[in-house]
């Protein structure tokens, strides 16, 4: 089992990623794609260290990824429950208060 | 269920065995163990965007967070895969779970043609850039191609915690994580706070 056997399959999990972000409408599709796609560098950056000198580096990368990928998903949910407040929706299409 | 989740959940349940196959095919145990998690990763995305709730949606990402936890184990990564189970299926999921009472159950909106169109278009992209750099690169002259006698992979946690307080490692990373963390933190409370004017009736303000 290669390198390429992950990178295959963080290539088609950010695929994935891409379609949730592109093909829904809906605010929490968005941010479910977005965890997609960082997963899928997560999963590069655990292989390529693994099948590179099985160092630290690839995995300290992956932590702080996770780090953010959590300080994002918090803020996130907080942008969201103030857009629905003032919008009484969360759909991205409808948050247009700028085009006035 | 109707015609359309028969055919979608009959055709991943094909592809689910034929890639568990593949995997004992190839590489034996190991290869099984690597078919399961992809297909746990592959499949909770496609079902997250294939399904019309969000509710299904939402819990269809844990089985690809697992998988991926899966994935880190596989690659000696224990710890990353711990962090990983406890981060996002503990954490990121609840909050998505969370927002998901913020939305309004409108079934309507999941388009299959839009679906379909996305995975066709990004398949296409991926496969012509695929195609692209295995033109270019030669995989047994690289570096980080497969080596048959690649050892077995170690488990790191000390050396991780060690390398979260050295001064020469990631001391610095590590501080400026936690202050970025702290900082995001108070902002999204600041954020999602309801202001004094929001709880007052309506027509006192």
């Amino acid at each position: 089992m290669g390198v390429e056997a992950y990178v295959a399959v963080s290539a088609a999990l950010f695929a994935l990623g891409i379609v949730c972000i592109v093909a829904r409408r809906n605010i929490l599709y968005v941010l479910m794609g977005i965890e997609m796609i960082l997963n899928a560098a997560n999963i590069n950056f655990v292989a390529f260290n693994r099948f590179n000198g099985d160092g630290l580096d690839g995995r300290m990368f992956a932590i702080f990824v996770i780090i953010m990928a959590a300080a994002e998903a918090a803020v996130a949910l907080a942008i969201v429950l103030n857009v629905f407040h003032l919008f009484q929706s969360i759909k991205p299409s409808e948050v247009d208060l700028l085009r006035e | 269920m109707d015609k359309s989740a028969r055919i979608f959940y009959g055709l991943l349940a094909v592809a689910a065995i034929a890639s568990l196959g593949a995997g004992l095919k190839a590489a034996g145990g190991l290869g099984v163990a690597f078919a399961f998690f992809s297909v746990l990763v592959l499949g909770g995305g496609l079902v997250c965007i294939w399904e019309r709730s969000v509710v299904r949606s939402a819990f269809s990402l844990m089985a690809t967070f697992g998988g991926t936890a899966g994935l880190f184990v596989l690659c000696g990564a224990d710890f990353l895969g711990m962090a990983q189970i406890l981060i996002y299926v503990g954490g990121i999921l609840a909050l998505l779970l969370f927002g998901v009472m913020l939305s309004p159950p409108d079934l309507g909106e999941r388009k299959l043609p839009r679906v379909l169109g996305g995975l066709v278009a990004v398949g296409i992209a991926i496969g012509w850039v695929a195609l692209k750099v295995a033109n270019t690169i030669d995989p047994t002259g690289v570096a980080w191609a497969v080596d048959p006698n690649l050892a077995q992979p170690r488990s790191h946690v000390t050396e991780i915690g060690l390398g979260f307080v050295h001064p020469e490692q990631y001391l610095i990373a590590f501080e400026l994580a936690a202050f970025f963390l702290t900082v995001a933190l108070v902002a999204a409370v600041y954020i999602a706070r309801r202001r004094r004017v929001d709880l007052e009736p309506e027509g006192s303000a």
